[in-house]
Formats: structure tokens, C-alpha cells, sequence
């Protein structure tokens, strides 16, 4: 049982004092910054990330991946407990989960939402540990052609299946290539839109752009449309769902972490199309449709998998070729990359600590959730009352001594404050930041394999349909960029992702 | 121009799309472009800048068949105070010290905001420029003096 022996390993390198402290501070982080109004997963990964250049690789990344559930988890918290969602992909959880609430039966609707993320959780280490392997060994006999072919299906499904305008997304994807091959480059050492700034000479940095364009253009754009916000706060008494409500609620948790983990491997998507899939799977499955939106435990159960399951599984791409499918894991890629670790299948093969090390520490990271959030609802609660007008002055103190903390230097503070500008106007524009992001995380990877390839092959572009792995990733993305350009489709998706 | 043009979101979008590219595909002309076997390191740049003026074409058409408005509006307020904040914490970090620096990046954020309160505010200063220098200077020890020329 190799399967059995590589998880072995994984938690006896995830069950050191080290890695265990480091999961617990991302979950307990991720959970509190992921319960606070206004301030995304993407955001915190990306303001917390400099905090992590003085721990080794492994702890690192764990812990990262421990903020980045937390804080999915924490968003839950306050969909249930105050109609707010923490972010975008516990919208639909507040339907029903709100209800519950109201009702009286917020515990309830809470143990239930963190049952189903623990199932999800736990099926989707399985299936990481199950798939990576093999889909990392297939790729490792990729040479330059496949790999850009591949890239491009990535950032093209990336950015048309994510939500808004199809054009407008990959216009945002070349923008991000862009802003990726600033500085140097490899080949022949010519500085490209530096600008005499000798800072530029190695590129903008990914923890200074995604600062910039997520957390301080997050924060003009909720200056610029203030909520005001009711903390309902009913007291969470009885934890434990009734029979009544687990009998109920496994069938949605089961097809909830289908769903989930489906939707989880394609690039783009986001936890909100997985958690709103599954919302209508369960009113359609449900006998009495008409107790959906009154404060059906299902409505609860099967969103709150399929987004922690969507969440889980993005990291089957990013670990095994190098991919990113979401923001969230364009940062990771990123902070793999500040390590010194090169991104893609060799990852499995000279860094096993790291593979399996993080594989098993994303179910121990569940485990702590289920027993560090059921009992400390109350304190999260209280964080709620928190005014936003207090909030966000911290996370800019924050987030500028990160920036300044990677090269002491002002330089990245003017190019955060700039990148903050150019979050809102392109938010306003409805210019996705996002496939930005993963443009920009790829950009230098995509021209490096361009130019192998054509030197290959004499400039003869046939190459990436002749060769046939290379030929398949270039008919997927047509196939993709046709399916999903036919209005009909175009029109169901937009509802879907629009949650 | 039309008045509705000034609100026009696909009009703006696709002009902004336009001139980046347009901008990269001519910077990019000032570096060796070389050829498709050999690329220089002009030729992916100017590539990208090309694709990316004719999205923004669509995008700008796209705008003008639809007419779709800017839906989210920006406190002007926000958007000026904001960054000369962190500019202001960049220019203190040098030539100030790190208390100076992260006092006026707090105080001038908060100014940012619709609610200004500040007692409120120049209490939130002082705590947060103290528990960061707890944290980060003293329990993470950053070198990064507290206050220049002491």
C-alpha cells in the first residue's frame, strides 16, 4: 500500500510540535480574519504571507493552507449568525442558515455546517492523496510544448469560466502576463518595463500586488459603499442536532462534497458556483421544495461541503502541475516560489515532506476546526460587533509593515498604493482582478515554454498540435471557449456564478 | 461626446484595456524583438500588447452597442486619502523611524473613512502603534528602528 505508506509519512511530518503550532496559529488566524466582515480569504493569505519568509517551507505553506480554510469556515460563522457573509462563497449558506438562526437553532445549522466541511475535508485529503500521485507522474513527461498548451488551457478556462465577461476576463489574463514578465529578463538580461526604477529589475513582487490590488482595493470599495450591518445575536445554546437533522442532512453532505470536489479541480471556478450548485441539487432532490429558504437544514448542509470540498480540491492542480485554479492559489504558488521551491510535478518527487506534510495537515487543520470553532462561537460573535471603521486602519498598518517587511523598502509601498488604485477602477470597470492574478503568477512559466518550444522547432508553431498531450490541452480549451461563448450557456453559468 | 459616454463601463473598460496594450506593444518595440525560433525579449511583450488592444477594441464596442453604467462608485475621499497614507508611511519609514510612520498610516486611514470620531481614532493609533511594535519589532524581531536619531 504505497497509498497508505506516503500518508504515513505525511502525518508523521504533520504531527510535529512545529507543524501542529503552525496549523493551529492559519486555522485560529484564517477563522478570525475569516469571521471579520470585509476582508476575503485571498486578502489575508496575501497580507499574512511575509510573516512566513522566516519559517521554514513546509510549516509555511501548512500554515497558509491552515488560514486559507479557516477563514472560509469563519465565513460561515457569520452567514448563520448574521445574514453577513465573511465571503462570497457563503452567500448562499445565509438563506437558510440565517433562518436557523432566527428560529433558534443556530447551533444547530453550526455544528451542522462544520460536520459537513470535516466530511468534505476528509474525503477530499483522500482523494488528493489518491489522484496527485499518478496525475503528477503523468506530467512529469511533459516537455515545453505541453506545458505552455497546458498553461494556456488553465488561464483560458480560468478566466471564461469564472464569473463576469468572457473577454473582459481574458483581457485581464494578458494584463496579468504583462504585469508578470516585468524586470529582467532571463535570456538576455534586458530590464522590460522597469522604467530606470531599479527596483523593478526583479519583477514586481506577487505578495505586493495581491496586497495591493486585494486587500487595499477591497477596502476603498467597501468605503465607498458603506452597510450598515445588524449583528442578530441570539444566544448559541444547544450545539447538537437533533437525529432529526442528521438523518436529514447526510444525503446533502454526501452529494454536497461531489459536487464540491468537482467543481474544485476546474480552474476559475469559485467556492460560490460549487456551493450554489449543490443548493439547487438539494431543492430539487428535496421532497418539500417549499422548505428551502424557511431554514431547511439541507440548505446548510450540502452548500457548506460543496464549498469546503471546492476549496480542498484547488489543491490538486496547483500541487501536482503547477496550475493555479483560483486567486487564493495563485498567492500559494507565489509563496512557493519566494521558498525557492520550483512549482509543478518534480514537487512530489524532491519535496515529499512538503506534498504529503501538507496533505495530511489539511485533515489534522480540519479536526482543529470542528474543536476550536464549535466551542469558541461566543468570542467569534463578539469579534462581529467590531465596526468596520476600527477594522480596516489595522489591516492597512498590517499589510504596508508586511509589504515593507519583504525588501525594506518604500518602493513596494508606492507600487501597493498604486496596485490599490488600479483595484478599484478595475473593480468598478467589472475587470476581474482575479484571472489578473493568475496571469500574472504564470507569466514568466508561459514565455519561458513558448520560446523552448519554438526553439525546438525551428519558430514552426505545429508543434503544439502535433504533439498529442499538447494537442488534447489546446482542443479542451476550444472546446471550452466554444461551449461557454454559446449565449445559453453563457446565460445559465452567469445565474449560477452570480449566486 | 455624449453625456452617457462618462458613464459608460464597457466604453472606459475597453479604453483602458486599449492604451495598456497599446503601451506595452510599444514599449516593447525599444527591445530586441529577434524571431519566432529565437524570441527576443520584445517579441512576447509586443505579442501580448497587440492581443490585448483588440480585446479592449471588443470590450469598447461591447460597451457602445450595450450602454451598460459603472454600477460601483468610489468615495473620491477614500481614493486620494488612502494612498497619500501609505505614501506618507513609506517617506516616514526612511526618514523617520517605524512609530512615526505607522501612526500616521492609522490616523490617516482612518481619515479615509465616512466616520471620522477623533478621540476614537487617536486612541486606535495609539494601540495598534503599540501592539505592532510588540509584535513585529520586538516579537519578530524586524530591524527597523522605532524612532530615527534616538
Amino acid at each position: 500500500m504505497e497509498l497508505l505508506d506516503n500518508l504515513i509519512f505525511g502525518f508523521s511530518v504533520a504531527l510535529s510540535l512545529q507543524n501542529l503550532l503552525y496549523c493551529f496559529i492559519g486555522v485560529l488566524v484564517g477563522t478570525l480574519i475569516g469571521v471579520l466582515p470585509g476582508i476575503g480569504p485571498t486578502a489575508t493569505i496575501a497580507m499574512l504571507l511575509p510573516l512566513t519568509f522566516n519559517v521554514p517551507p513546509v510549516a509555511a505553506m501548512i500554515m497558509l493552507a491552515g488560514i486559507y480554510y479557516g477563514a472560509m469556515y469563519g465565513g460561515s460563522t457569520t452567514s448563520i449568525l448574521v445574514n453577513l457573509p465573511g465571503e462570497t462563497a457563503s452567500v448562499v449558506t445565509c438563506i437558510d442558515g440565517y433562518q436557523m438562526a432566527r428560529q433558534g437553532r443556530a447551533g444547530a445549522a453550526l455544528a451542522i455546517a462544520a460536520i459537513g466541511s470535516f466530511f468534505a475535508g476528509t474525503v477530499c485529503t483522500l482523494l488528493i492523496a489518491l489522484f496527485a500521485p499518478p496525475l503528477a507522474e503523468f506530467a512529469l513527461k511533459f516537455s515545453s510544448a505541453e506545458y505552455f498548451s497546458l498553461m494556456l488551457m488553465g488561464l483560458v478556462a480560468a478566466a471564461v469560466l469564472a464569473h463576469g465577461d468572457m473577454v473582459k476576463s481574458l483581457a485581464m489574463v494578458v494584463v496579468g502576463l504583462l504585469l508578470g514578465i516585468v524586470g529582467a529578463d532571463v535570456n538576455s538580461g534586458v530590464k522590460r518595463f522597469a522604467f530606470g526604477f531599479y527596483e523593478l529589475a526583479d519583477g514586481i513582487g506577487v505578495v505586493t500586488i495581491a496586497v495591493g490590488v486585494f486587500a487595499v482595493g477591497e477596502i476603498l470599495s467597501n468605503l465607498s459603499d458603506p452597510e450598515e450591518r445588524q449583528v442578530f445575536t441570539s444566544k448559541v445554546t444547544n450545539l447538537f442536532p437533533t437525529r432529526e437533522d442528521l438523518k436529514r442532512s447526510f444525503g446533502p453532505i454526501v452529494r454536497g462534497t461531489g459536487v464540491g470536489a468537482f467543481f474544485g479541480v476546474l480552474p476559475g471556478t469559485t467556492p460560490a458556483i460549487a456551493s450554489f450548485s449543490s443548493y439547487m441539487i438539494e431543492k430539487k432532490f428535496a421532497k418539500d421544495p417549499s422548505r428551502f429558504g424557511q431554514g431547511a437544514i439541507e440548505g446548510v448542509a450540502g452548500p457548506e461541503s460543496a464549498n469546503n470540498a471546492d476549496a480542498q480540491c484547488k489543491f490538486i492542480p496547483m500541487l501536482t502541475l503547477g496550475i493555479p485554479a483560483s486567486g487564493t492559489m495563485a498567492l500559494m504558488l507565489g509563496a512557493l516560489m519566494i521558498y525557492g521551491i520550483a512549482p509543478g510535478p518534480q514537487v512530489m518527487t524532491e519535496k515529499p515532506d512538503l506534498f504529503w506534510g501538507l496533505i495530511a495537515s489539511m485533515w489534522i487543520g480540519n479536526v482543529m476546526l470542528v474543536v476550536l470553532n464549535l466551542p469558541l462561537i461566543g468570542m467569534w460573535v463578539s469579534l462581529l460587533k467590531l465596526p468596520y471603521r476600527l477594522l480596516f486602519p489595522a489591516i492597512m498598518a498590517f499589510s504596508a509593515i508586511g509589504i515593507y517587511s519583504v525588501n525594506s523598502s518604500s518602493f513596494d509601498i508606492y507600487l501597493m498604493a498604486l496596485f490599490g488604485i488600479l483595484g478599484i477602477i478595475w473593480r468598478m470597470l467589472d475587470l476581474s482582478p482575479v484571472p489578473m492574478m493568475l496571469g500574472f503568477v504564470l507569466g514568466p512559466m508561459v514565455e519561458e515554454n513558448l520560446r523552448r518550444s519554438l526553439q525546438v522547432s525551428h519558430g514552426d508553431p505545429s508543434v503544439f498540435v502535433t504533439r498529442p498531450i499538447s494537442l488534447a490541452f489546446i482542443v479542451a480549451t476550444v472546446l471550452i471557449l466554444i461551449v461557454m461563448a454559446a449565449p445559453a450557456v453563457r446565460r445559465l453559468w452567469g445565474a449560477a456564478s452570480a449566486g | 461626446m455624449k453625456i452617457e459616454l462618462r458613464h459608460n463601463k464597457d466604453f472606459w473598460a475597453g479604453i483602458m484595456l486599449i492604451a495598456t496594450g497599446a503601451a506595452s506593444f510599444l514599449i516593447a518595440r525599444n527591445y530586441p524583438f529577434g524571431s519566432t525560433t529565437r524570441m527576443g525579449p520584445g517579441y512576447f511583450p509586443s505579442m501580448l500588447g497587440g492581443i490585448l488592444a483588440l480585446f479592449g477594441l471588443y470590450v469598447m464596442a461591447t460597451g457602445l452597442r450595450t450602454g451598460e453604467k459603472i454600477a460601483l462608485h468610489c468615495s473620491l475621499r477614500a481614493l486620494i486619502v488612502l494612498p497619500l497614507a501609505l505614501v506618507g508611511f513609506g517617506i516616514l519609514m526612511t526618514y523617520a523611524g517605524f512609530i512615526p510612520a505607522l501612526a500616521l498610516l492609522i490616523f490617516g486611514s482612518a481619515f479615509a473613512g465616512r466616520e471620522f470620531k477623533f478621540v476614537e481614532v487617536l486612541l486606535l493609533t495609539l494601540i495598534l502603534t503599540g501592539l505592532s511594535v510588540a509584535i513585529f519589532i520586538w516579537g519578530l524581531g524586524l530591524p527597523y528602528p522605532l524612532i530615527k536619531g534616538f
